[in-house]
Parts: structure tokens; C-alpha cells; sequence
């Protein structure tokens, strides 16, 4: 069990101290886990991002407590969030105490002109693996649609490109899907 | 006996801003204008938006980025730990109940209908995320090339994350420095003030 702690917090501090953006940044190294690590599948972080996403709180933070509660429980969810809180804290109070201007420092701004669009093609990549697991089933190595799923994601993304609909809170369009899910038994 | 009454006040602010926002990122950024500009008096309004920079510049979670930067400012060491402890514990308590409940009825029925009905929604919002991303991030052809690359290597191969991240800031550097240092100048304020990605897929795109 300690090495399991260990392991959990060691892999969110790489989370803290990698995952530049925020949110969906941690999206991608989420998602390396559940290959590297017999944790949670990618079923269980789908649920993780549509609680994360309904409850109040960051994003990341919320996934990581999820991820941490889903292999060790309560004990799990605090040292995964610790582990990735910690590489931030040291930073920010480094930052703070010695460097002035440190978002207008030329180089800063150049590392993230190239890790920007890094980022988003990794958040890409992610929801990419993402779909193909939650919208095709995998049998004998040939992929079958889940039709249900995908007619609720192609006509959700669609309303989604609404302007008054974008607004919505996520919570309500997991609450049609549940919905949607329960009624036509999916 | 002060210095612990204001500890104590940083950690409630944050908790409070933390247990009141959903999504993170950007969403928190009129909450945190409330709680620490109008109602604390803490910092200024200038403050805050430098804080916001900061947080967005730096890896790890924004809004924790922020909390830890305000506590700073205010009360050193112990405020930065304070004003983040503050952020982390709603999310601690939230999802321990939430995941709690779940894992106990994960074996209902009509909780897997609904569990499969909300896997086609996630898609469909996260799908939504990537697309208001690259608007606000492909900004020129430097940037598409990257994104274009880094897309190609995370679908056909396993290279680490965290050195796609590593790489992608040098030869961010690199083009900056050596590339067009000229037209660099001009570009300045571009880049980081809207570094955020921001943390909530529907309301990314205000910003």
C-alpha cells in the first residue's frame, strides 16, 4: 500500500509539474496511465471527466483526486492531490520571491508560443483515444460502433456549436445523456 | 494571534472560491475578483490580473497556481500553503463523496444505462474543447506546424508526454530567438496573457 502512495504521488507531481494549461492539460497524461498503470481504465476516467466536470473545483484538481480515490480511496485521492499541488506551490513561491515580471519575460513568452500549440494537439490526441474507446467496442480486434453513444455525441456536438446552447452547464447535458441512457437502455 | 486569524481568513477565501466555481481556469477568474478585490480588499484589480498571468504561465493547475500566489503576497510561505490548502479541500471532500457514492451502486443497472448515455456526451464536450483550443492557440504557421507534428507523433507512436512538452518549449525559444527575432517585439502581447487553456470546455471561448 505505501508503494502504491508513493507511485500515486510521484506520478501527479509529474502531472503538476508538466501539464502546462490547466484542465484538459491533464487530460493526455491521464489518459498514459491508464497504459501504464493498472489504476483505472479508460471507462472509469470517461465517469472521471463527466463527475470532474459537474462538481465544483479545477478540473485537474478534481481528476486527480478521483483518480487517486478510485486506487486507494480516500487515503489515495489526498496524496495524488498532494502530489500534484506540491511542484506548483514550490513554483509559484519561487517565482514570487525572485523573479519580477515573470510572465513578461521574452523567454517564458517564447516556451509557450511553442507549447501552446503542443498542448492543444495533445488534448487532441487524448480526446481522439478518448472517443474511440467510449463510441467503438473492441472485439477480436475489429472496431463496432456503439450507435447510441455516437448519435448522442454527433447531434450533442452539434447543439454545442449553437451560440445560446454553448453556454449550458455541463452538468445539464450529462444529465440528458443520462437520461437518454436510461430511457433507451444503452 | 493576528497573523493566524489572517492564515485562517486566506484558507476560507479560497475555500470558498473553490467550493463556488465549476471548471476551473477561467471561470474562477470573476469569483476571484470578488472575494479578493471587492470583498477582502486583499490585492487590486491589477494585482489580480498579473497573479492571473502568473498562474497561467507556470505549470500545474491555474487555479491553484493562483491561490498560491495571492497567499504568497499576502502573508509569505504559510499564505501560499494556506490559500492553497483552501482550494484543494472542496475538491477533496466532493469527489470523495461522489466517487464514494458511485462505486457502491456501479453494479445498478440503471446506472450503467446512464453511465453509457453520459459517454457520448463527454465526447461530444471535450471534442468541443479541443476545437475552441485551436482557434484561440493556432495563432500562425509556427504554430500549426507544431501542432500538426505533435498530433502525428501522439497518434503513431509512445513518446513521453512530458518530453513532447519539454521539446515543444525549446523549439519555441529557438524560433523566437533565432528564427524572427524582429517581428518577435510586435507579437508580445500575444502570447501570454491568453496562454490559458482554459479549464472549462464551454465558456473557454469568452475570454
Amino acid at each position: 500500500m505505501i508503494t502504491t502512495a508513493l507511485e500515486l504521488f510521484w506520478e501527479f507531481f509529474k502531472i503538476g509539474l508538466f501539464a502546462v494549461g490547466g484542465g484538459p492539460a491533464t487530460l493526455p497524461f491521464l489518459m498514459d496511465l491508464t497504459n501504464a498503470k493498472p489504476w483505472y481504465t479508460m471507462e472509469q476516467l470517461t465517469n472521471m471527466i463527466a463527475i470532474s466536470e459537474s462538481t465544483p473545483g479545477p478540473l485537474g484538481l478534481n481528476m486527480s483526486t478521483y483518480a487517486g480515490f478510485q486506487t486507494l480511496g480516500f487515503f489515495g485521492g489526498l496524496v495524488s492531490s498532494f502530489g500534484l499541488v506540491l511542484p506548483s506551490v514550490v513554483i509559484i513561491i519561487l517565482i514570487a520571491r525572485f523573479l519580477d515580471n515573470f510572465s513578461q519575460n521574452p523567454y517564458v513568452r517564447a516556451a509557450f508560443y511553442g507549447i501552446r500549440p503542443a498542448v492543444t494537439a495533445l488534448i487532441g490526441a487524448a480526446v481522439f483515444g478518448l472517443c474511440r474507446v467510449s463510441l467503438f467496442t473492441e472485439a477480436d480486434g475489429v472496431l463496432k460502433p456503439e450507435v447510441g453513444s455516437m448519435i448522442i455525441a454527433v447531434v450533442v456536438f452539434g447543439l454545442l456549436q449553437v451560440k445560446c446552447l454553448k453556454k449550458l452547464h455541463p452538468a445539464l447535458w450529462f444529465l440528458l445523456g443520462a437520461g437518454i441512457g436510461i430511457i433507451l437502455r444503452l | 494571534m493576528k497573523e493566524i486569524n489572517m492564515l485562517w481568513q486566506l484558507y476560507w477565501a479560497f475555500l470558498r472560491i473553490g467550493g463556488l466555481t465549476f471548471g476551473g481556469g477561467l471561470t474562477m477568474l470573476p469569483m476571484l475578483k470578488y472575494e479578493l478585490v471587492e470583498k477582502k480588499n486583499w490585492i487590486t484589480e491589477e494585482e489580480l490580473v498579473d497573479c492571473y498571468a502568473i498562474g497561467q504561465c507556470t505549470p500545474g493547475i491555474i487555479a491553484v497556481n493562483t491561490a498560491t500566489f495571492v497567499g504568497y503576497k499576502k502573508k509569505g510561505v504559510a499564505g501560499g500553503i494556506f490559500s492553497t490548502l483552501g482550494m484543494v479541500t472542496p475538491s477533496l471532500v466532493i469527489i470523495t463523496l461522489v466517487a464514494a457514492c458511485l462505486e457502491n451502486f456501479m453494479d445498478n443497472v440503471w446506472l450503467q444505462h446512464a453511465l453509457m448515455g453520459v459517454r457520448g456526451i463527454v465526447c461530444a464536450l471535450m471534442l468541443n474543447t479541443v476545437i475552441t483550443l485551436a482557434r484561440k492557440s493556432l495563432v500562425d504557421g509556427f504554430c500549426c506546424v507544431v501542432c500538426g507534428i505533435v498530433l502525428l507523433i501522439c497518434l503513431l507512436t509512445d513518446v513521453p508526454t512530458i518530453l513532447i512538452v519539454v521539446i515543444s518549449a525549446i523549439c519555441g525559444i529557438i524560433f523566437e530567438k533565432i528564427v524572427h527575432s524582429q517581428k518577435f517585439e510586435q507579437k508580445k502581447s500575444a502570447v501570454c496573457e491568453d496562454a490559458a487553456i482554459s479549464g472549462d470546455p464551454q465558456r473557454g471561448d469568452e475570454a
